[in-house]
């Protein structure tokens, strides 16, 4: 089964979905979009200094997007500047020192497209062991820490004062960020990971009554825009970490159509005044 | 105890009576090099409301927070009984609406609950209808009841309201002050209270703790309420609370009407002179004789305090 490059490609971004989407939910919550988006585009300094150095690429790209937002905390202590005029330095530098030290390594070759925009299709097995198996911690650690996350997202200080550490959880928070779009960087490509977290939550704000059906549903519909992405994508002859992004889009306009989108939330709620 | 910061020998010797559920000593925060609030010393023990006034800036909402451990003091100290419960009503909670979070969900953000514990303290705040309802789609008044519903259902030690009847309306604000109470003499629980309503929160409170920038004055609402200090800080509102204490016999009813210390219900507030003074906003300029006078001036003070809701319900 795992012979066929697109099957592998699918098993590939199912799991990278499945575990964007509860993360996801708490990017949109945390109003943290941009922040994604700079550890993601630290992911490219990542991949040359990895070349440069000759270390593993995943642990590379972890530790510049953990060293990124941990920068980040740091600038905002001291309030010189606001959060996104901060994320805009932090996010687009990093970017651009990426690709100015590739550029900078003649002797290596890499395909820079394959970075920005994902490589789903040349998927390994090794991959995909690294993809669920990565899914696997980062959605158990999620579930592990949920209430806090959720407690502290809802008001760090009432988290805090009934016995929470909302500091720490936000340090994990951030972790796992890293993690995920180390992992996810193969599947849609530096340029795109944020569309992964955002679009599916954002979509599944629409059918969700609570933060745990949200979570859910965003993994679903996640995993739903990439089986999408991957057969518009043969289908048409299009790149497919773009089509993945788009099917996602596709997915989110449906879920604005009143129709669609408003009843079975309005059906939850009325149950949950009636019960 | 838990978290003595900096604090003298002498003080760490002095032993605290085990009813003492948070104590701070000459505890102060400072921000870019400006003291927000210093020299703060006080205790709350069990069963006790203590509660805290003054102007905006004051540093009440600070205080709060450095006496429940969200902001560390940094000077003086502020110790807390081990494993103390708090539950904590912020000033201000955005919650944003992508969330989708249902108040029955809210209930049991920091940690799980009875259902029953739920339920009662929904029916307890009036608000057992909005269970299920989004937390987005509350009106002010509904989300601070809320709020103060998820308060009462933890069961704590300690309940820290920093202005928890905002936005609810005046016959509401009566009965969760009541409410706030009830719930301190049934289970025990010290409550630290911060609020502008000086007329309302007085009544209920063991002590009163006068901030601006420092602990300007204290003591039982009687005392505070006659000291200067108190005076130069409220000036006219001052008065308020000296017409409030002579009224607060009577409650008023979700659908206007007033329920007074005796169990009769009438339209107004004085039950004895309610047909005077029903007719008193229409006849202003018609009867200026001095007995009308008289009560106008009372009913003047009252506004003052900041409820236009309840005068209009008099008209």
């Amino acid at each position: 089964m795992l012979d066929d490059f697109f099957t592998r490609a699918l098993i590939a971004g199912i799991g990278v979905a499945l575990t964007a989407g509860p993360l996801g939910c708490f990017v949109v919550w945390r109003r943290m979009a941009y922040f994604g988006d700079t550890m993601a585009h630290s992911a490219l300094l990542g991949v040359a200094l990895s070349l440069f150095f000759e270390v593993n690429l995943l642990i590379a790209v972890f530790g510049v997007a953990v060293l990124v937002s941990v920068m980040l905390l740091l600038l905002q202590r001291r309030q010189s500047l606001s959060a996104d005029a901060l994320l805009g330095i932090l996010s687009h530098s990093a970017l651009a020192i990426g690709l100015v030290l590739v550029a900078f390594m003649t002797w290596v070759r890499i395909d820079l497209i394959a970075f920005l925009f994902g490589d789903i299709l040349a998927v390994t097995p090794a991959d995909i062991a690294l993809i669920w198996g990565g899914g696997a911690i980062v959605v158990a650690a999620i579930a592990w820490l949920w209430r806090p996350l959720i407690a502290s997202t809802v008001s760090e200080d009432v988290a805090e004062a009934e016995g929470m550490n909302p500091a720490r959880t936000k340090l994990f928070f951030m972790l796992l960020m890293a993690l995920v779009i180390a992992i996810a960087m193969k599947i849609v490509g530096i340029m795109l990971i944020t569309a992964l977290l955002i679009i599916p939550a954002a979509t599944a704000r629409r059918f969700s009554m609570s933060p745990e059906w949200m979570a859910v549903f965003a993994s679903l519909i996640g995993a739903l825009a990439v089986i999408g992405g991957l057969f518009g994508s043969l289908t048409y002859d299009t790149p497919s970490g773009p089509s993945i992004v788009v099917a996602a889009l596709l997915l989110f306009i449906i879920s604005l159509i009143p129709a669609f989108g408003r009843k079975p939330a309005e059906r939850a709620a009325n149950k949950g005044v009636r019960g | 105890m838990l978290m003595s910061s900096r604090a003298s020998s002498a003080q760490k010797k002095r032993e605290k009576p085990a009813k003492t559920l948070v104590s701070l000593e000459n505890a102060g925060i400072r921000r870019d090099g400006r003291w927000l609030v210093r020299g703060v010393d006080f205790s709350i023990s069990r069963g006790e409301v203590v509660t805290l006034i003054g102007p905006n800036g004051a540093g009440k909402s600070t205080t709060a927070k450095m006496a429940i451990g969200v902001l560390k003091a940094d000077e003086g100290s502020v110790s807390r009984k081990r494993d103390l419960r708090i539950a904590y009503v912020p000033q201000k909670l955005a919650i944003d609406w992508t969330m989708p979070l249902t108040v029955r969900r809210l209930m049991t953000l920091t940690g799980p609950l009875k259902e029953a514990d739920i339920l009662s303290a929904l029916e307890a705040t009036g608000i057992p209808h909005l269970a299920g309802s989004e937390v987005r789609h509350l009106s002010g008044g509904e989300f601070q009841r809320a709020l103060l519903a998820r308060a009462i259902a933890r069961k704590p030690d300690l309940m820290v309201l920093d202005e928890p009847v905002q936005g609810v309306d005046f016959a509401g604000e009566a009965a969760l002050y009541d409410l706030i109470r009830t719930i301190r003499n049934a289970t025990g629980c010290g409550i630290l209270m911060i609020s502008h309503d000086l007329h309302m929160v007085m009544a209920g409170t063991d002590t009163v703790i006068c901030l601006n920038g420092h602990v300007c004055c204290r003591g039982t609402p009687e005392v505070v309420s006659q000291s200067s200090d108190y005076a130069k800080l409220f000036g006219g509102n001052a008065r308020a609370l000296a017409v409030y204490n002579h009224q607060h016999d009577h409650t008023h009813l979700p659908d206007g009407r007033v329920r007074h210390a005796d169990g009769s219900i009438t339209d107004h507030c004085h039950k004895d002179d309610g047909h005077h003074h029903g007719h008193g906003h229409g006849h202003d300029h018609d009867h200026a004789h001095g007995d009308h006078d008289h009560h106008h001036h009372g009913d003047h003070a009252h506004h003052h305090a900041g409820h236009e809701g309840e005068g209009s319900r008099h008209a």
